[in-house]
């Protein structure tokens, strides 16, 4: 073996260097700003250049089964044996790039974004410790090691919301974040339990290759395994019921959002189905409820991102919905094209994200620089801003078009492959043409909210007020240096997996072969005839089309009020602009009643008034009144006692005699 | 040489160097306090290599005692002085004498009156802590369960907060209840055995080898022992004591309160109360009454610990939910879950001491224990706020820290006898974030708004030199807790042997 893959260990180990190193940094000398940034950045793109040249070891290697690096015994107890190990095939190397590509350049990004912060130190620290955290997660070699990449990018992803911790709305989403993760954590503790009280092993790769044998196809095992996982991907991928955490999470500095909460961490319940797609495979009810709850979510999200005025919660909704299309990718068994869209989803998210975020840091500049104190995220505040930030507003509308899924843009191709895998199922059961139809209905949908984002920030009248907009400043280039190369990927990424409708090779679904090939048996794809495959995509980029027409026609950016003189939102629009008032409802249903039940019944009534009161206090109180019932007896009075006595021998001899 | 006497010198060399702080100048008494105690630990520390994992008791030291006859029965009651260790009290020896240290210099700033009375009570309670965990007779056991009541009562009665007495009496009372049902069931077991066996002794093992049948009689020698070690654990409904005990108690009391008095109890029933009566201990109605005690303890105690105002109470009723994994983990009997239970012992003692020296330090900066006295002061003491966080996350079980290990090992072997119930359990981990990151929010997040808060002195070295050696051990079992999981093991395979039920029951381990 080439001594290259041999260093696999150094790719996670190098950002946890730089964690250790910026966080003693952030504790002891805060203002060392340059160092903090060469051992920030230093390590990420060290790290990027290792993982480069070992997936290129990989390639040349050309071995198709997993490549298993084990270091220590972790937790060996009798027939449980986790051996913290790592583990490079064709799956996680793609992961693999992804991770420490995006996060590379938005580390860069971040370098001139959090310039002026006091916590820069801090911030980096966290940031490298996300990175240590999501290779973990996407390299470990079995369940628990995965779990601890799993529950360390939800620590990090609430330290990083709630970043800016003395402001109780951030610190209050922070903890929203990570509660509602251990929700569905539980689901994946769980579901761990069963694995290995089925089959003696949370190893991947026997687990893998023998669960065909080990579970019977369509079993009650394996489907409750398979949704226990997903109830874990539902918190960590933000699906109903549990995706409430994740527009709360944009109160995180705006690089943070386009990292964790879009290109990387947000994926790993997509991954994680994807990693087990034997199971899922063997699982055919389970796998129709990812992909329903994927449908589902990618239409729910959207209704709602309509209405927002948050730039940031925009694309908050939009990553929820676009993480549905993604599940319902890997729950129509399309596993290959789940991942490609979570690639391309990576791209052109990160840019929209990043631009948001250069968008946020003009305004808010211009706010600073005047003194005044108006929302620098909300677009009524925006408008026209394409003649004062024109490479953000070019490189977004890239994003833009390809997250509509315009043609040759990355995300067509990519949100393509995923609707015609479901619509090919409708064979199976009807119920898959109706998946489909709300992944259509959600492309419209998408390709409408996105373009009204992009009229009412760049287009139009300027509303950021007349003093201000003098202050509108394109980013500098350590900013805009990142949001090019996304945007070049945005464009070109669909290359991949072009697919063979249109003469492409589809080379990302023939890498993935060797991971996906047991459950490529289990569970054939179906094949279209080409006269309805190119119905689809004729449908989808209608869709897509019909879309921003509509949005360009309808929407007035023109007649668009800022935020501080806006009317209130009415009717149907103040429901959606609520969120169908799903956090008012769990908080209704859940937390008001857990609390008060904890508090007044627990605490109050069972725990100091029933146990401790009745119980504890009232043996005690028992006792000193049989005392004082006894010390009255002691009165120190002759007579008292001759009374006593006499009654006392009477009683003796009454009972004698009877 | 160190083999025979290294028991003995952990149990007489904190009384001798006690008397030491008394007779020596006042000023002298914390650092003579502090030597003591790390010479203590450096006498205990080659355990670790010296102990041979497979190797059943070890260090044993037996000497007679007491023999007289007693009760008219002629033969003479046979009391022994009788210690030794196996893989399951070793590491309650090494955590005592680990902690005791640091006690001492935690208490550095916090005792300021009493000084040489304070410091060696706190001696005698090493000792006392150290006697229960090595002694191997009974009537030695039980001298040494008192001896630590005594100390303790009087840490938290004389340097407690302002209802010290109420709870130091309770603490007394509650303890001495449960322990003199136990007197009770040791001196029934003795004569029970002596009576078939001719020989009237408090040995360990004599009685293990011929306690036999001992019919209905079983059950309540069960009910007595069960009821002093549930009392200590405390299980609910018996719990309600530790919560006055740690909110009064001063720092340093709190700590070992909760990182070795609560271990006494579920020590107890790994040694005595389940293989003397295993029958009694896993019949079914007795089994499932105690493992949904277990539940109820992780459940509840979690609950109530989010609705406290106190930040120790919250402490104090967290332990009752940890102890609840404990409890469920020796009752469910496999490998895993053991092990896993005896690791949470460990993992509690150390997470929720280095929990308690925080509060304590920012006690004392502040003097409040309110939680809602905080906010947002992790930006002028941002070291105390990481290493709350560290030592918080950890509490919660986050994988890589020592946490998760215990709990993951619990609820591994807790499925595979008793699915549901280890089902239950495992939703025990979303309280415990909700309690602990909820409390870290109102403490060291949300707005700075409180003047007083804004002048706060960050960690002083002292104050660091205190916890970071609880954070060493949380980052080295979380990461490599193989040497430790090794040394337990056969101990741990040990009891389950010892106490499963022959014949079918002993299929309920799914393949």
């Amino acid at each position: 073996m080439p001594s290259a893959l041999q260093l696999l260990w150094l790719v996670p180990a190098l950002p946890l260097a730089g964690f250790l190193a910026n966080g003693v940094l952030a504790l002891r000398r805060p203002r060392a700003k340059h160092a903090v940034s060469i051992i920030g950045v230093g390590v990420l793109l060290a790290a990027l250049a290792l993982a480069i040249v070992i997936v290129l070891a990989f390639l040349r290697e050309g071995t198709p089964g997993p490549l298993v690096f084990p270091y220590w015994e972790w937790m060996p107890v009798g027939e449980l044996h986790v051996t913290v190990a790592l583990q490079l095939d064709q799956l996680s190397a793609v992961m693999l790039l992804v991770v420490t590509g995006v996060s590379s350049l938005i580390h860069v990004f971040s370098v001139g974004y959090m310039g002026e912060d006091p916590g820069y130190a801090r911030y980096f620290a966290y940031l490298n410790l996300f990175v240590f955290f999501m290779l973990v997660l996407v390299l470990g070699a079995s369940f628990p090691v995965m779990f601890v990449g799993w529950e360390g990018v939800g620590l990090c992803s609430y330290l990083l919301i709630g970043f800016w911790f003395n402001e109780r709305i951030n610190a209050d989403a922070g903890k929203k974040a990570f509660l509602v993760n251990r929700i569905g954590d539980v689901g994946f503790l769980v579901a761990m339990l069963m694995i290995f009280a089925h089959t003696g092993s949370l190893d991947f790769q026997p687990l893998f290759a023998q669960a065909p044998k080990l579970f019977t196809p369509g079993g009650p095992a394996v489907t409750a395994i398979t949704l226990l996982l997903f109830l874990g991907c539902t918190g960590k991928s933000a699906q109903i019921p549990l995706y409430t955490w994740l527009p709360d999470a944009m109160q995180g500095p705006t690089p943070v959002s386009a990292l964790i909460h879009a290109a990387t961490m947000v994926t790993a319940g997509v991954y994680l189905v994807a990693r087990c797609n034997v199971l899922y495979a063997l699982a055919p009810v389970a796998s129709a409820v990812v992909a329903g709850i994927g449908a589902l979510t990618a239409f729910f999200a959207a209704t709602i991102a309509l209405k927002q005025w948050d730039i940031k919660r925009v694309l908050a909704y939009s990553t929820v919905s676009q993480l549905g299309y993604m599940f319902l990718g890997v729950g129509s068994g399309a596993y290959a094209a789940g991942i490609f869209h979570l690639v391309t989803h990576a791209f052109f998210k990160a840019l929209l994200f990043l631009g948001a975020g250069s968008v946020i840091h003009a305004l808010h500049h211009a706010y600073h620089a005047t003194h005044s104190r108006e929302d620098a995220q909300d677009m009524r505040n925006m408008g026209g801003l394409a003649r004062h930030l024109p490479w953000t507003s070019t490189l977004m509308w890239v994003a833009t078009l390809a997250i509509a899924g315009i043609p040759p843009f990355a995300g067509f191709f990519s949100k393509d492959q995923i609707l015609s895998a479901a619509f090919s199922l409708g064979d199976v059961h009807p119920l898959w043409y109706v998946y489909w139809l709300l992944g259509l209905l959600t492309a419209l949908l998408t390709a409408f909210y996105m373009t009204r984002l992009m009229l009412y920030t760049f287009h139009g009248p300027n509303r950021t007020g007349e003093r201000e907009s003098a202050h509108l400043r394109e980013a500098p280039w350590v900013m805009t240096g990142p949001l090019v190369v996304l945007a070049a990927l945005s464009l070109a990424g669909g290359a991949l997996n072009v697919p063979a409708l249109l003469r492409g090779r589809e080379w990302l679904e023939h890498w993935l072969e060797p991971v996906t090939a047991v459950a490529a048996r289990l569970r054939p794809g179906i094949e279209v005839p080409h006269g309805t495959e190119w119905a689809l995509v004729i449908a989808a980029v209608a869709a897509a089309g019909l879309g921003i027409i509509a949005a360009v026609r309808l929407l007035r950016p023109e007649e668009l009020v800022p935020a501080r003189l806006a009317p209130a939102e009415r009717g149907f629009a103040r429901v959606l602009w609520k969120k169908w008032y799903v956090d008012e409802i769990y908080d209704f249903l859940f937390v008001r009643p857990l609390i008060w039940l904890s508090r007044e019944v627990l605490w109050r009534t069972i725990d100091l008034g029933l146990i401790d009161g009745a119980g504890v206090n009232g043996a005690a109180r028992l006792s000193r009144a049989l005392g004082w019932i006894g010390s009255r007896l002691q009165t120190g009075q002759l007579g008292f006692y001759v009374v006593l006595f006499v009654g006392g021998v009477l009683a003796v001899l009454w009972t004698a005699v009877r | 040489m160190y083999a025979r006497w290294v028991l003995t010198a952990l149990l007489v060399w904190p009384a001798v160097a006690a008397v030491a702080i008394l007779i020596a100048p006042p000023r002298w008494a914390k650092h003579l306090g502090f030597v003591a105690s790390l010479i203590e630990f450096a006498i205990a520390v080659p355990l670790w290599w010296t102990f041979v994992p497979s190797g059943g008791m070890q260090f044993v030291c037996d000497a007679p005692w007491i023999q007289v006859p007693l009760f008219g029965t002629g033969a003479p009651w046979s009391i022994h002085y009788t210690v030794g260790v196996d893989g399951i009290s070793l590491f309650m020896v090494l955590l005592t004498t680990l902690l005791v240290p640091l006690s001492v210099l935690g208490s550095y700033s916090y005792i300021t009156t009493r000084e040489r009375a304070y410091y060696a009570l706190l001696l005698v309670l090493t000792s006392g802590m150290i006697g229960v965990f090595v002694a191997l007779d009974l009537f030695l056991f039980y001298v040494m369960w008192e001896v630590m009541l005594i100390p303790m009562y009087f840490i938290i009665g004389v340097w407690g907060g302002d209802s010290r007495l109420y709870a130091a009496i309770k603490f007394f009372i509650y303890t001495m209840f449960g322990s003199l049902l136990m007197l009770v069931a040791i001196l029934a077991l003795v004569y029970l055995v002596g009576q078939r066996t001719g020989i009237f002794s408090f040995d360990y093992f004599h009685l293990m080898r011929n306690l036999g049948d001992l019919g209905p009689l079983a059950f309540w020698l069960f009910a007595a022992f069960f009821l002093a070690f549930a009392i200590k654990v405390p299980m609910f409904p018996f719990h309600t004591w530790l919560p006055d005990a740690h909110v009064e108690a001063p720092t340093a009391g709190s700590v070992i309160l909760a990182g070795i008095l609560l271990k006494m109890g579920t020590y107890g029933f790994l040694r005595f109360a389940v293989p003397f009566f295993p029958a009694v201990a896993l019949a079914p109605p007795v089994e499932t009454a105690i493992v949904a005690l277990s539940l109820v303890g992780i459940l509840y105690g979690g609950l109530v610990a989010m609705v406290q105002p106190d930040f120790k109470k919250l402490i104090a009723y967290s332990s009752v939910a940890h102890l609840g994994f404990v409890m469920l983990g020796i009752w469910a009997l496999t490998l895993q879950s053991v092990q896993g239970a005896l690791l949470v012992m460990i993992n509690h003692g150390i997470s929720t001491g280095a929990l308690f020296f925080l509060v304590g330090m920012i006690y004392e900066r502040r003097h409040s224990r309110l939680i809602a006295a905080y906010g947002g002061i992790a930006r002028v003491v941002p070291l105390f706020a990481a290493i709350l966080t560290f030592v918080s996350l950890s509490s919660i079980g986050l994988p890589g820290t020592n946490g998760f290990v215990g709990e993951f090992l619990v609820l591994v072997g807790a499925f595979r006898t008793h699915p549901v119930a280890a089902g239950i359990a495992a939703t025990g981990v979303i309280v415990a974030a909700a309690y602990l990151l909820w409390a870290l929010q109102r403490v060291i997040f949300n707005p700075l708004d409180k003047p007083e808060n804004e002048k706060l002195p960050d960690l002083t070295p002292r104050e660091l030199a205190v916890l970071l050696p609880l954070v060493a051990c949380i980052v080295w079992i979380g990461v490599y807790p193989k040497p430790i999981l090794d040394r337990m093991e056969p101990a741990a395979r040990q009891f389950i042997e010892s106490v499963r039920p022959p014949g079918p029951t002993a299929t309920a381990i799914a393949p």
